[in-house]
């Protein structure tokens, strides 16, 4: 690079010098969606959305999925990989064959809380990934092979993940604030797959895979009032008079002392800190949602901007909710560099308490609220991202009518509402959590700073 | 379905423009794709590209630093950039009340980017970070894309770790970034891309009196990275810490993605036959049948199809229990290319593939931050944007005797093998930057 060129100097200035940033112009409000929110006879509950963007759909279903026994997890596990492998009337290549020649896919997944299945196609395949999901729902075979293969599979890939650090940081963190709560187990345990009988499998569909209770979301080109038709012909023979069954509640989180799981040698440290909240129907969410993007939840945040952005002590800090049934948490997580992770959680600390007592000023409100605003529209502009959004909502009870809504609610949020939602929920003693990383350094400087204790998960 | 409305025009600055109107949401995404990757960067200098993006960010003549960030966001938008072997691009997707907000944020740090010594040891310390987070801390992290290369190719644009080493990327001075700046960000080197809600009248309007007056620089004149195929088959083997299994990425050379896109196409038919699918051929016999890996995947490029210039890569990548060995994957995965080599797939097999590759980019072009990037990009590496539109109908053409003639092409003495050995658990061998 021994080019003739300018210097860095040069590069940088005009001779006209620099300009105003422009204003924004008048925004348009996004068009109304033409929906239906209802529930079939056999206790489903169907948001149906025309969005005809492209001529796609997107489906997903979420079934609620709990359960206490200690070989839940796995079997679950198990149900969810071979699911869509065999019905009496499709075997695994039928199935993929059906799918693949509308362009369609559908995949399922399972965590302590719900089994979800998702699924796209063109829309003219409509009719037959209905039939594909209904038959999986109503006939999945789980022969013995299938079990047995994807048995084994999954051990290999319980093996991967459980050398991920995020799975690793995660599984701390679940035990660290939930302790035995069946919410903690979202990684099967490889020995307990390995028991997992195909009876075992076909009983948990009996028992758990059911509509009532549960939710499916279909957005796309499609007309929302005769799907419902469609939709009733293709699930009516998934019936059952029990519910499909919901995860107990979380307690409440009530703060506590970060823990230090050790991980010998490793280069880098993933700091996870957590505290309760509340959800989306609480009449403080959109003020919370506000104070919890000004903390972190966007890259213009006091936190990026502090330990990213001023000291390059992290890549990806970020905070966040996460929403189970009726309760919601704030969590905050950064991965760090092993020689910055002791400053990165006491200027993490720093900026919790920062946002109580030194509250966002009126234009980090105004930006967090435009942000959040702008968000929703970008989401909602696309099939997935707005089925994705819908989903999310459906499993609150909420539906399109409260996305329709949020705008205005997050328009009408005071600066006061922040700082109060800021002082009463990011107090640094609500949150509790894990640094999981090399202890032998980490140790003394994580200790002096206090509030930290040392060990493996209860 | 019909092309959407497609307006290029050029400045007098030599900035292609790409103007792709849609009023179905009221938001807008706007692009600058950069001829340049990493490909073109300087030996001793691994990484530069890259770091080069994150310094972008980092303030501009009208705009300190963070300004970019707060800009957008506070415009309730979002953004990033991200670098590839033959571009890097510069993204927003806003409210469609934005847009000339956005146009006047990409302009300025065209015509005038702050580039500090401060903001580099910054952004350095975020590089390695990042590196750490995506590589060095985790299993198989940086393969195949920063592993595979370096068996496969013999020159060192081609071969070298995109991501830098940590040796390289300290010693970046701020006047290496001068020179690339001012070698490779010019105005007829870059292409703009807007999407979304906006009038044609009013993008042009905007774009000129933003980005016409930064002054016209020539673009560089743009090397050939081409080499020869391998001679014969090439072997590499990695030591991975963190790895629980084996694994092992195959690499072959393919056709020319620009100057022969039909020949490109046809391996992307052929990676779909291959894995895409339970009822795909490697699925079927190497995961449920046999069974001899975990997971198979095959694709054109390291980070996806479409994306660099010749020479591009094919690869096979698997995770495999440690009882099956190297060559039982190459022998089934041999034997498969030859049945196809021998006998075209029928027609039911590539419609399976081609359906599904209509609507995933049925799904990609519905999201318009993908939708603005493929714009951009096809306008760059092929001079022709509305390709993007076109691609669905140009895959569904190719006939099962070309799939056939790029399984023939996939031969074993041409070809570079990766093999990945799981490590212990134990980290406690890892060296900072030595990450290879």
């Amino acid at each position: 690079m021994s080019a003739p060129h300018r210097t860095a100097e040069e590069i940088g200035r005009t001779a006209a010098g620099p300009r105003p940033v422009p204003s924004l112009g008048t925004q348009r409000a996004a068009a109304d969606l033409s929906h239906v929110d209802t529930t079939l006879s056999n206790g489903l509950r169907v948001l149906a959305v025309r969005k005809a963007t492209v001529p796609l759909v997107e489906l997903r279903v979420w079934i609620p999925f709990a359960g206490e026994d200690a070989l839940h997890p796995a079997t679950a596990e198990v149900l969810a990989e071979t699911l869509l492998t065999g019905t009496a009337r499709r075997d695994r290549i039928e199935i993929d064959a059906d799918l693949a020649l509308i362009g369609g896919d559908l995949g399922s997944g399972v965590d302590p809380e719900r089994l979800s299945i998702s699924g796209t196609s063109l829309a003219e395949g409509l009719p037959t990934m209905l039939d594909v999901l209904a038959d999986a729902l109503t006939g999945a075979s789980y022969a013995d092979a299938e079990v047995a293969r994807e048995r084994e599979r999954l051990i290999e890939r319980i093996a991967v993940s459980r050398t991920q650090p995020r799975t690793i940081a995660r599984e701390a963190l679940q035990k660290h604030r939930y302790g035995n709560h069946p919410a903690v187990r979202e990684v099967p345990q490889a020995e307990d797959v390995a028991v997992v009988t195909p009876e075992q499998v076909r009983a948990l569909h009996q028992a758990s895979v059911l509509p009532r209770g549960s939710v499916l979301v279909l957005v796309g080109d499609i007309d929302p009032q005769t799907v419902i038709g469609d939709l009733e012909k293709a699930l009516g023979g998934w019936a059952s008079d029990r519910s499909a069954v919901r995860l107990p509640a979380l307690p409440d989180l009530t703060g506590g002392n970060v823990l230090l799981v050790p991980r010998a040698g490793a280069v880098q440290s993933q700091i996870r800190l957590s505290a309760q909240t509340v959800s989306r129907t609480d009449p403080r969410y959109a003020a919370l949602q506000l104070a919890n993007l000004a903390y972190g939840g966007y890259f213009s945040s006091r936190l990026v901007e502090n330990i990213r952005e001023d000291k390059g002590y992290t890549y990806s800090a970020h905070s966040g909710f996460e929403f189970t049934d009726q309760t919601a948490v704030v969590n905050v997580d950064a991965d760090t560099a092993t020689d910055a992770t002791a400053a990165a959680l006491l200027e993490t600390r720093y900026e919790l308490a920062r946002l109580g007592l030194v509250p966002p000023t009126a234009d980090e409100v105004e930006s967090v609220r435009q942000y959040a605003i702008g968000s929703l529209v970008t989401a909602a502009s696309s099939q997935a991202g707005l089925a994705a959004q819908l989903a999310a909502l459906a499993a609150t009870g909420l539906g399109a009518e409260w996305l329709a809504e949020h705008p205005a609610r997050l328009a009408a949020v005071t600066a006061e509402d922040v700082a109060n939602a800021a002082l009463e929920f990011f107090a640094p003693k609500r949150f509790t959590g894990v640094v999981v990383g090399d202890a032998d350094v980490l140790a003394p400087k994580l200790k002096a700073l206090g509030d930290v204790t040392v060990g493996e998960p209860a | 379905m019909a092309d959407p409305e497609l307006v290029r025009f050029t400045l007098d600055n030599g900035l292609r423009v790409v103007l792709a109107p849609d009023a179905t949401a009221p938001v807008v995404g706007v692009s600058v794709h950069y001829d340049v990757g990493f490909r073109s960067e300087p030996e001793g200098r691994t990484g530069f590209a890259h770091l080069f993006e994150h310094l972008m960010f980092q303030g501009s003549e009208s705009l300190e630093k963070l300004a970019h960030f707060r800009y957008v966001q506070s415009s309730g938008g979002s953004f990033n950039g991200s670098t590839h072997p033959d571009y890097t691009d510069y993204f927003e997707v806003l409210p469609a009340a934005a847009l000339e907000r956005a146009l006047f944020l990409e302009a300025d740090r065209m015509r005038a980017p702050k580039l500090t010594q401060e903001n580099l040891a910054n952004q350095i310390d975020v590089v390695k970070e990042e590196i750490r987070l995506n590589v060095l801390n985790r299993p198989y992290g940086g393969f195949p894309w920063i592993t595979l290369p370096p068996v496969l190719y013999s020159t060192f644009p081609n071969a070298h770790n995109g991501y830098g080493g940590f040796e390289d990327l300290e010693q970046a001075t701020l006047d290496d970034c001068a020179a690339f700046f001012d070698t490779y960000y010019s105005p007829a080197n870059a292409v703009l891309t807007v999407a979304g809600d906006f009038t044609v009248e009013e993008a042009r309007e905007l774009i000129e009196k933003h980005f016409g007056d930064v002054p016209h620089r020539p673009a560089p004149e743009r090397p050939s990275f081409a080499e020869p195929a391998p001679e014969g088959e090439l072997r590499g083997e990695q030591n991975d810490p963190h790895a629980p299994l084996p694994a092992i990425g195959i690499g072959y050379r393919m056709p020319d993605p620009i100057n022969d896109l039909d020949g490109y196409l046809a391996n992307l038919v052929l990676a779909g036959v291959l894995t895409d699918g339970d009822g795909s051929r490697l699925q079927q016999r190497m995961v449920h049948r046999e069974p001899l890996v975990v997971d198979i995947g095959a694709g054109a490029g390291l980070f996806g199809p479409f994306e660099a210039r010749d020479p591009d890569t094919f690869t096979i990548t698997a995770i495999h229990p440690p009882d099956v060995s190297t060559e039982q994957v190459l022998a089934a995965l041999d034997e498969e290319l030859e049945k196809l080599a021998a006998t075209p797939p029928e027609d039911q097999e590539l419609k399976k593939v081609t359906a599904r590759w209509a609507a995933s980019l049925h799904s990609e072009h519905d999201k318009l931050v993908s939708r603005t990037l493929a714009l951009g990009s096809f306008e760059l590496l092929y001079g022709d944007a509305s390709l993007v539109y076109r691609l669905a109908e140009k895959m569904s053409a190719v006939t099962g005797e070309a799939v056939s003639a790029a399984a023939k092409a996939l031969r074993p003495d041409s070809r570079a093998v990766l093999v990945v050995r799981p490590g212990s658990g134990s980290v406690e061998s890892e060296q900072e930057g030595t990450e290879q």
